[in-house]
Order: structure tokens, then sequence, then C-alpha cells
């Protein structure tokens, strides 16, 4: 179960983002904005791999003492950062997967709506739900 | 909150007002129209109501959690009582009667509040029609009956005290789901034109902007109208009337009003039948929303795109967050495009929304598209709402399947290797199958597609093993079976099987000079035709071990039968010593081309010598142990024709073993070998005892014209050094048979041997695509241990460069 989840645009700015209630979020929001480095080394390392054979899950993009951070981006270069509690050893790497998996499916649903403008925050309540279930059920 | 202590009686009204104001069960009841219907139906001044909720604290909060609602109610009561209204009041204040809601309540007190007040939109539609309250504002029942609560504060200016004025008219849009739980419970008391009480019909009466013109309208309507709803009314819940959001669309008999008049009352009054379905449509709204849809596509069966959709349902003026929440209940199938049921649904919910119904969480059963399995383009049917729909033309046949849960994002999951798509797969918006792709991919020309085919020169020997092969391949041919047997022909090679798989190579080849191609994609298996086949599809790991030919069936002719599958060539060259005409240089395996099953060559006795490869080799004239000879025999005609150019003739008997005698090539070997047999059988009467040279160059096909055959000789001459380099030998002889005449008959053996090894090809690459992927897959968990281990490492050692 993720602590935060957050939806970032190719140009680097979040479209979403979300965590699990508690005291200090904005500690995640930095976690999730110093991930965004991570993740750019990791698509130029691709380099001249053809954007098709780079693969869209990056995987951990960094531990730190307490969370992890999972990293996946989409073709489009929009990413889709995780931070997932260090503690929860029992999470693997497929669940991680499908995890960003249905975050994917659900972007997508958002961006088929007309209404919604690319580039807006993602007000989307189906996704809201979705990443709610996804989220720690911290209360 | 001080505790709040309730009498039974109090605590079971009071739960009932609290499920009756809580619409969508979230346990909390938001400042909605219901809430403040209620309120306004216990006929409080305005200021009061505005006291007790700032008193329970909803103001506070922004909602009324139950506790929050309990104490409002409680509060009412404490006013109604005509205690002031303090917080000790609650509970100090004993014995108090339970809050009088009025209207609704009249007739049920333990109903539900009656302040149906729908929107202050309806009101004002309604109070037109009502003849009897409009004086005190619009009374209008029938709105508000179906309303969702939205509270409209605008609604608050009506006195609650005036007598409901349930419009005659049925109530206003808005799924009469309200309404009807309303209205059951107060049997209609709303409805009852005018009759009741009803008073708090009358505050959202004026609510609407649209009101006057509501009323207009309503008067208008009024006389047809309400008699059906009187009717209707009293006995059902009134139906919702729909809410003609767009400019112009006012509908004859329904009082449609635009929604230009932004409160305009969306009253299309209605009857609704009675289903308890807040959500239902009712025929005439989907009417509308049908002549709607063909305004912007005239074709019922068809979608409407997103971007069009979007303009039409802007111009309802709601907020883009609703329109995009509306969106996303209604595009069941999440295509971007709605159909006509979704756009009913859409529209219905728009409707709702404008008459102040919150818009659920998720899209209400009734308005679920049903999946037409069949009918439409795998699009989702009708809404579950049949009752209302039942006319409804557009309503997709009832095929459906109840909700498709299945539909809604449960896309399947495409499996695809790149994980980019695989995820958006999983919706299945479409009935229709993925497109199957035919995998058997006719072989392009053999003269063009592959590269091997060897032409081969219509010696005369090669004439004689096409003719010997044809007539073979007329008993057991098979073109798709060649390859088969030539692919097993590689593995029993590799395996050091002499199996005449030649035979099969042979037929394979001889159908389409597979062979050749086979050898510049399997560098192993020069030698062998069948290897050939084999080493195009890449499969070098399966040529290890070419399976044996299958027993070649009663050779057709001695040589040929013996000839057969040789493949391996590990008959070594004493068979061919041994056996006349099958001295065909097996030794050289290595250089041999393996008598490639010429595709050229008749593939009839090229196939039988695969298929009798392991029977050949039995009986072979020559020698039984010479297994693989002996088939090879029978593609030693083959071979002849081989050997005759090549100067093996010999070999193609030979070359047939020597597809097994050139271990070496493995996989070329039997291919090769069948080559050889091939050709052996056409120049058997060369008998060229040349060294299986031309088994070991059987890359080529051994065509059936001997030309061919010639060519492959000097493929096989050519390729002799490069006994590895299969690709090189394929490729050479490939380009030797190209350069050939190609046959009639062989290409339409080529065509077939190269259909089966592109077919053998896709197979390998389809496994190792896959084991690619696995490893990929091995790799990335071990470098994700790595970084792990790294960082692990980085923390362990003092602060380098933290």
């Amino acid at each position: 179960m993720a602590v935060c989840v957050a939806v970032i645009a190719k140009e680097n700015y979040p479209l979403y983002i979300r965590s699990v209630p508690t005291e200090n979020e904005l500690k995640f929001h930095y976690m999730v904005h110093t991930s965004l480095d991570v993740v750019d080394e990791k698509i130029s390392a691709m380099g001249k791999a053809l954007v098709d054979q780079r693969e869209l899950y990056l995987g951990l993009l960094y531990p730190t003492e307490d969370y992890k951070v999972y990293g996946y981006v989409t073709n489009s270069k929009v990413k889709f950062v995780m931070v997932v509690d260090s503690s929860n050893t029992a999470l693997r790497d497929n669940e991680i997967r499908s995890m960003f998996r249905k975050l994917h499916n659900s972007y997508t649903d958002v961006m088929c709506n007309p209404f919604y403008n690319p580039g807006d925050r993602i007000q989307s309540r189906a996704f809201d739900s979705m990443v709610t279930s996804m989220m720690i059920q911290v209360c | 909150m001080e505790g709040l202590t309730l009498s039974d009686a109090e605590q079971k009204y009071y739960s009932d007002l609290f499920s009756y104001c809580d619409i969508e069960s979230t346990k909390k009841v938001a400042a909605n129209g219901r809430v403040l219907e209620l309120f306004r139906a216990a006929q409080l001044p305005s200021d009061v109501v505005l006291q007790i909720m700032e008193l329970c604290g909803a103001t506070r909060l922004g909602y009324f959690g139950r506790s929050q609602f309990y104490i409002a109610l409680k509060l009412v009561a404490v006013a109604q009582s005509g205690f002031p209204l303090r917080v000790e009041s609650i509970n100090t204040v004993k014995d108090l009667p339970l809050p009088r809601f009025v209207a609704s309540k009249n007739e049920q007190e333990s109903r539900h509040a009656a302040s149906y007040s729908s929107d202050s939109e309806n009101q004002g539609s309604y109070s037109g029609v009502i003849p009897p309250p409009p004086g005190r504002g619009q009374v209008k029942k029938g709105s508000v009956s179906h309303d969702t609560v939205q509270s409209r504060t605008s609604t608050d200016q009506q006195e609650p005290a005036s007598p409901v004025v349930s419009p005659q008219q049925s109530p206003p849009t808005s799924p009469h789901t309200w309404r009807k739980h309303n209205r059951h419970p107060s049997g209609g008391n709303g409805e009852r034109p005018l009759a009741g009480p009803g008073p708090f019909w009358s505050p959202f009466g004026d609510a609407q902007s649209g009101s006057a013109a509501g009323d207009a309208m309503w008067s208008g309507h009024s006389p047809p109208p309400p008699q059906e709803n009187w009717v209707s009314f009293a006995d059902t819940p009134p139906t919702s009337t729909l809410l003609t959001m767009h400019p112009a669309s006012v509908q004859d008999q329904t009082t449609v009003r635009t929604v230009a008049s932004a409160t305009t009352a969306n009253e299309i009054r209605r009857q609704s039948s009675s289903y308890d379905d807040p959500w239902k449509i009712t025929d005439e709204q989907r009417q509308y929303y049908v002549n709607q849809f063909k305004t912007i596509q005239p074709d019922l069966n068809g979608f409407i795109p997103g971007s069009a959709a979007k303009e039409f349902f802007t111009k309802s003026k709601l907020p883009i967050l609703e329109l995009s929440h509306i969106w996303e209940l209604s595009d069941f199938d999440k295509d971007g495009a709605l159909t006509l049921d979704e756009f009913c649904a859409a529209f219905h919910l728009v409707v709702a929304r404008k008459n102040g119904y919150d818009l659920p969480e998720k899209l209400p059963e009734s308005l679920m598209p049903k999946l037409i399995d069949l009918e439409d383009s795998a699009d989702v049917g009708d809404q579950t709402g049949e009752v209302g729909y039942s006319g409804s033309p557009a309503e997709a046949p009832p095929s459906k399947s109840p909700s498709m849960p299945s539909l809604n994002q449960t896309w399947p999951e495409m499996n695809q290797s790149s994980e980019q798509w695989e995820t958006f797969s999983e919706r299945s918006s479409s009935s229709q199958t993925l497109t199957q792709f035919d995998s058997n991919i006719a072989p392009a020309d053999p003269d063009t597609a592959i590269v091997h085919p060897v032409p081969i020169r219509m010696t005369p020997s090669k004439i004689h093993m096409q003719e010997m092969e044809l007539k073979r391949t007329g008993s057991d041919h098979t073109n798709p079976t060649s390859p088969l047997l030539v692919k097993t022909s590689d593995l029993s090679e590799e395996n050091k099987i002499n199996s005449s798989v030649k035979f099969a190579s042979g037929n394979t080849v001889a159908d389409g000079y597979s062979s050749s191609d086979s050898f510049t994609s399997d560098p192993e298996q020069i030698g062998n035709n069948v290897t050939r086949q084999r080493s195009h599809s890449g499969t070098s790991p399966d040529n290890t071990a070419p399976p044996p030919p299958p027993p070649r069936p009663q050779p057709s002719h001695s040589r040929s039968s013996s000839l057969d599958m040789n493949r391996t060539f590990t008959v070594t060259t004493d068979l061919y010593i041994h056996t006349g005409q099958q001295q065909a240089g097996v030794v050289a395996h290595p250089p041999a081309v393996p008598p490639r099953p010429q595709p050229s060559q008749a593939p009839g006795p090229t196939v039988h010598r695969p298929v009798d490869a392991d029977g050949m080799i039995t009986h072979t004239s020559t020698s039984p142990q010479q297994i693989p000879e002996q088939p090879n025999f029978a593609d030693f005609s083959q071979f002849e024709v081989f050997a005759a150019s090549n100067v093996n003739e010999e070999q193609d008997d030979e070359a047939e073993k020597h597809p097994e005698v050139l271990p070496v090539e493995k996989a070329s070997d039997p291919a090769s070998s069948l080559r050889v047999a091939k050709t052996d059988s056409k120049i058997e009467e060369k008998t060229a005892a040349s060294a299986p040279a031309n088994v070991g160059k059987g890359t080529t096909p051994l065509a059936p014209p001997p030309k061919p055959v010639r060519r492959r000789l000097k493929s096989e001459d050519e390729l002799r050094p490069e006994v590895d380099e299969h690709t090189q030998k394929t490729g050479v002889l490939a380009g030797v048979l190209a350069s050939q005449p190609s046959i009639p008959r062989s290409v339409g053996k080529d065509k077939k041997a190269i259909q089966a090894s592109i077919r053998r090809n896709k197979e390998t690459n389809t496994v190792l695509a896959r084991l690619n992927s696995e490893l990929q897959q091995q790799l990335k968990d071990v470098l994700e241990e790595r970084i792990s281990l790294e960082v692990q490492l980085e923390q362990l050692r003092p602060f380098s460069h933290l």
C-alpha cells in the first residue's frame, strides 16, 4: 500500500499528488520532487534505445531508511511516483507493478474524458477512489 | 455537541428521517435539498432554521452527520414547540413532540420529509400550473417531488406554510427517484394535486429563475399534462420531468424548457411509472434524449465523439468539473465516445444535476448501458431502465447483460511484450475479437522471397529427380509436412540421427527451396536440407537434434527411398562408397551442402525420402546400417541430380547420408542430406560417386531440374569451404537458386516449404522472445537488488560523499 502517490506531467509539474494524511506531508512532496531526478536519469540512461524498448516500470528509484520510492513513466513522459513504506516488506515488485498499471489505466481514463484539459490537475473522482484504494488506510 | 438523548420514538423517527435524507448513504447528509426541504417543511421561519443548523453544528462541519441531524431535528421539535432554541434545550426540554414536517409529513408523520422541494428550478415551472398556491410562491410540488434535495436556498423563500401545491404537473425533471421515494411514503400526497398540505412546495416555487416562464409554460401546458399527471401522480410517483437543458429543446408534449434559462425547470412533467428507481428514464425523457442524440449523430447506432459531446453538454452550463464527472459515469466503456445509451445516461445525469440532484458516485443501475453483445458494435446496450424505455427505438435490443460490470473498467489486459499497452488492453470495449493473424503467411514467391531457393538447374538428372520427387510427393508429400520433416531431420541430425531427414527437407526444399533459406539462417545446418529449413527459422537450438525423419514409406524407388532421411550425414561415406551410387562423397560432410531438399525437386520424391528416411534407412539397398544413407538413397536420387551437377551424384544418396555424415553441420546435414538425397535420386543415374560434397552443400535444394542441381553443385562447391557458414551458404545458394530459372513445380513447393519454414521460424521467435523477456525480468530484479545493496553499502560506509 502506498503512502504517497503522485502523477507528474511531462514538464515535471504535478498533476496529482496525494499522501496519506500524516503530520508532515511535505516530506512526501519533497521526496517525490527529488525522485524526479532519478526518473530522468533512468529515462536518459536508455539513451539510444528506442522508447519502445524502454520499459515503463522503472522500479525502485531510491530507498531511504523509511521509505522506498518507485517510479513508472509512460510513453508520453508522464511519470507516476509512488512512495511506499519500507516496513512493508510484504510488498512485492509485482504488486507494485500492478499498482502502477492500475494507475496508468485510471490515468488514461481521465485523459479520455473530453472535459479534461491535459495539464490540469486531475480531479476525477474515479481516479481519486482508485488511488484511495491503493493507499494505506491510515484512519 | 452535547449528548443527545432520544426517546425510542424519537430515535426511530429521526433515523427514518436521516435515512431519507441520506440519499447516497454516505452517512452524512450534506446541506442538500432534502434536509432543507425537511426543515422547511417544519414550517419554521427560515432564520430559525438557520439557527438550528448552526446550533447543531452542521454549518461548522459543512454537512449533517447523523448526530448533527438528530440534534437538528430535536431542535426543530423544540422550535415547533415554541421553546427557545438553545443547545441545552435539546435535552432539557422533555416530552417534546416529534418534530412536525408539513406536507408530506402530514400524512405520514413517520415518513420522511415532505420537502420534496425540488430545485428551485423546478419550482418555478411548477408553480405556474398549480392553481391554488401560486400565491404562495410557487408551490411546486411536482418539481419538488422529484428533485434532488439540493438545497436551494432560494427555495427557502417560499413560505413553507403555503399549501403545497403539488403541481399537478408531474414533478419536474430529475429522476423520479426522489420523487418516488418521497412520494411513496407520503402516498403521493405531495402529488395530490394541490391537495394537500404540501406547503413546502411553495418555497420551491420561486427559486427558479425561470419560474415565471415556467409558470407560463406550465399554464400553457397545464391542461393536458396535469391531467395525466394527476392521474399518474395519484397512482404513481410523478415521473421526473425532463430537464431540457439545451436551448430550443422544448418539446411540445413535455414542457421542456431550454436550459438556457438557468433555472428553468426542467420539468417535463411526466408520469413515471412507479419505479422506485430515481434514476430511471421515462419514455418521454428517453425520446427526448434520442432526439437530441440524432441532432448530433443521425445514426442511432453510432457514436458521439467526445468533442461533440463536450460542446453539447457544455451548453447546459454545468461546471466543467461536474460535467467531467458525468462523463466519467456515463462513458461506460471508456472509449471517449458516447453511444446512444451512454448519451442518454449522461443527459439524464445532467438533467438531474440541473434539478439539483447530486451526482452519484457511480452510475446507477438503471442508467447503465446494457451490453449488447452482438447487436451493436459491441457497445454498451441500453440502460437497464427498461421499464422506462420500452418504447425507445434507440434501445438496443435487450440482450443485455445486466450491467456490464465486466465492461466497466475491465479491459482485458493485452498481453504484449511491451508493457506500454498492456494495461490499456484491459479494456475490452468491443466484443470484437482481435484479429487473428494468420501465422501461416503465404510464402512469397519462392523466386523472390526465399533467399535461398536455389534454382535447380534442369539437368536431365535433375529432371529425373524431380519427377521422382513428384512421384514421391504424390504419395506422402505434404508440403506442410515437409518443413516439419525437415525440421525433424534437422533435429535428427543434430542428434546424429541419420534419419533421412533429408527427404523431408528435400521435400520441403523441393517445395520451396526452403532449404537454402534454412541454411542461410542456420549456419550449422548447411548440410541439412532439413536443417536448412529450420535454420531459417533460426531455431538453431532446435536444430541440435533434428528428429529423424519419419520413416519413409515405400521408397518410390530404391534409391530415393534409401536416400531418404539420411539427414544425418553421419552415415559415413562408406556407405556411399559401398553403395555404388551412394558413393556420394558423403565424406565431405562439412563441405557438402547437405542435400537440401530442393524445393524445385520433385517434392514428391524428396518427401518420400524424408518420410522414408528411417524406413529407408533400413532398407537401403546397400547397407542397412547406413540407415541414414539408405534413405539417402532415396534422396540420393536427388542428390544425384545434385551430384550430377555437383559431381556428387552418388552423393545424392550419400548426400543424404552426408548430411548425416556431416555431423559438423549437424543442422545442415539433414538438410543437405535431404538435399543430397534429392539430388541423388535425381542423379541416380549419374551416381557421380563424388564425395558427398553435394551433401555438404546440400543447402541448395535439389531442384528437380537438373539445372539447379548444377547450380547447387556450384554453390556447394562454393559453400564447401564455408561449411559452417550456413548462412552464407544458404545465401549463396539462394542466390544461385534464385538466379536459376525457377521451375513452376518447384515454385509451388517452394512456397509451401517457405511457409513452413516461416512458421517454424515464427515459433522459434516466440519462444526466444519469451525467453528474452524472462531473462530481462530477471535482469531487472537483479539490478534492483544491486541497487539496494549498493545503497546499503553506502550507508555503511562512512559518509564520503553524502
